[in-house]
């Protein structure tokens, strides 16, 4: 049996609210809150980015898989705001976590979908035998431009997952992948925030490459969707997600565990799986969960994973997605803090 | 300026807490030549938990240059559970919860950038657990 042997996910602690971004651009905060199903997003504070996210998901990720670090064989970090231009992510988090230094590592970019695409190749080094563990993760200090429409969600937070053949917590049984060309969303060399084709990111972008995915998928493993007892997709906003999986077949009820796009916002590399850990949080013993990724550009990774009884030894090994995202601790901003702290407005260099 | 080299070096008690036992019992981090207590340069390597207790702490508003845009925030000292006095910067913490006693953890943050082109330093800093 192969599959997941560790999850982890990270939160950053503070938080801006729709209504408050609304305000700051004259738009009407309860057309945000209902049109794009969104409360309030995550913000990195200024000593967060995708490495120090990355690192604490993946801590999370070895107290649940309870191994010597020393066993593991890649580390895959996907995300589109690795800190460095040019020096991988993954070298950080090696030595902060004394993985290595024999270790397979590579930053990864599909824009939101470079978390599952770091899964995918980590699950394959097991799949293969070469590896006895690897590690893929999805974290993302998203980008969105000052009253963009990216920016009522573009949120911060990462999830981390060992892939092993001893231990499983929830096996893999099928997986499938789905690309295109397509220009719905895009960021060039040295540009702080990304372009996006509005409604052209719809329909022809993330609805055609997650119904792509996932219908395949289905075809793939002979099931239904009714066999599932959870279902999770990239969530950019909190209607996309609802609507994608009703078309393919899903209930509500299936999907509403893993969607937490309305308290967290779009984490980009780290959303549908930061989902995915939130349903593992809950999942009995048996449980089939159905995931798709999408990542703009455009493809879609799909996994359908089957819970195994170890989940009830590891689940409480680490913090859960919904307690960190429900932190009495949380600390709101206003949008001059949420401006500086994102570097949104100039400062001079010292 | 911290250069790359200086900050390659000091990885393992930056990243993974790696600290010194010495045979008197004195824990260093980071990393001495002496034991102050018996003189000794023989030590055993060992990595802290991460968990620890406020011994002292100050809020500092104006800062280095470089720390200009976390001000206000806290320093404290630490003796962490293996016995280990260290200073760190505090974050994600109320200045309400700061207390002499007060337990806290490390965390793995950015510590600072060398400007827009040089490299990002990252280690440890602390949290108070609640």
């Amino acid at each position: 049996m192969i599959g997941i042997v560790g999850y982890g996910s990270y939160v950053p602690m503070y938080r801006i609210k729709s209504s408050t971004i609304a305000k700051q651009w004259g738009s009407d905060p309860a057309a945000i809150e209902k049109g794009l199903m969104l409360i309030e997003k995550t913000v990195p504070y200024f000593d967060e980015d995708t490495i120090t996210i990355s690192v604490a998901a993946a801590k999370n990720a070895l107290l649940r898989a309870q191994i010597d670090p020393q066993r593991i064989g890649a580390v895959y970090i996907g995300s589109e705001s690795h800190p460095y231009a040019v020096k991988p992510s993954g070298t950080v988090l090696i030595d902060a976590l004394g993985i290595g230094p024999h270790v397979h590592v590579a930053d990864f970019e599909f824009a939101c979908k470079a978390g599952t695409e770091a899964m995918y190749v980590a699950y394959s080094h097991v799949k293969s035998g070469e590896m006895e563990f690897a590690m893929g993760i999805g974290s993302d200090t998203s980008q969105g431009a000052p009253g963009d429409a990216l920016e009522y969600s573009a949120s911060a937070g990462g999830s981390a997952f060992i892939f092993g053949k001893e231990n499983v917590v929830a096996e893999v049984l099928f997986t499938h992948s789905f690309t295109s060309d397509t220009a719905d969303f895009w960021r060039r060399e040295y540009q702080t925030y990304p372009r996006h084709g509005g409604r052209f990111t719809g329909e022809p972008a993330y609805f055609k490459h997650i119904l792509g995915c996932g219908r395949a998928l289905l075809e793939k493993s002979g099931m239904k969707p009714e066999e599932f007892q959870f279902a999770v997709f990239h969530m950019p906003n909190g209607r996309f997600p609802l609507k994608v999986g009703k078309d393919l077949g899903f209930k509500q009820e299936q999907m509403s565990e893993g969607w937490i796009v309305n308290i967290m916002g779009n984490t980009y590399s780290g959303s549908s799986i930061t989902g995915l850990t939130a349903i593992l949080d809950v999942a009995k013993p048996g449980d089939k969960i159905f995931l798709v990724s999408f990542g703009s550009g455009a493809g879609s990774d799909g996994f359908i994973f089957q819970v195994t009884e170890r989940i009830n030894e590891v689940r409480d090994l680490a913090p859960k997605t919904r307690e960190m995202l429900n932190n009495p601790n949380k600390i709101y901003l206003d949008y001059g803090q949420y401006a500086a702290i994102r570097k949104k407005i100039h400062f001079n260099e010292y | 300026m911290a250069i790359s080299q200086r900050y390659t070096r000091e990885i393992p008690h930056r990243y993974r807490l790696e600290a010194q036992k010495f045979p008197s019992g004195f824990v260093s981090l980071p990393r001495r030549y002496v034991d102050p207590i018996s003189g000794s340069r023989e030590f055993e390597k060992i990595r802290l938990s991460g968990k620890g207790t406020i011994l002292s702490y100050t809020i500092i508003y104006v800062s280095a240059d470089q720390f200009k845009l976390l001000t206000p925030y806290a320093v404290a000292v630490i003796e962490t559970d293996e016995g280990a006095r260290v200073t760190a910067m505090m974050t994600d913490t109320n200045f309400e919860d700061l207390k002499i006693g007060a337990r806290v953890e490390f965390v793995f943050r950015k510590i600072m950038e060398e400007g827009a082109s040089g490299i990002i330093n990252y280690g440890y800093k602390a949290k108070i657990i609640k």
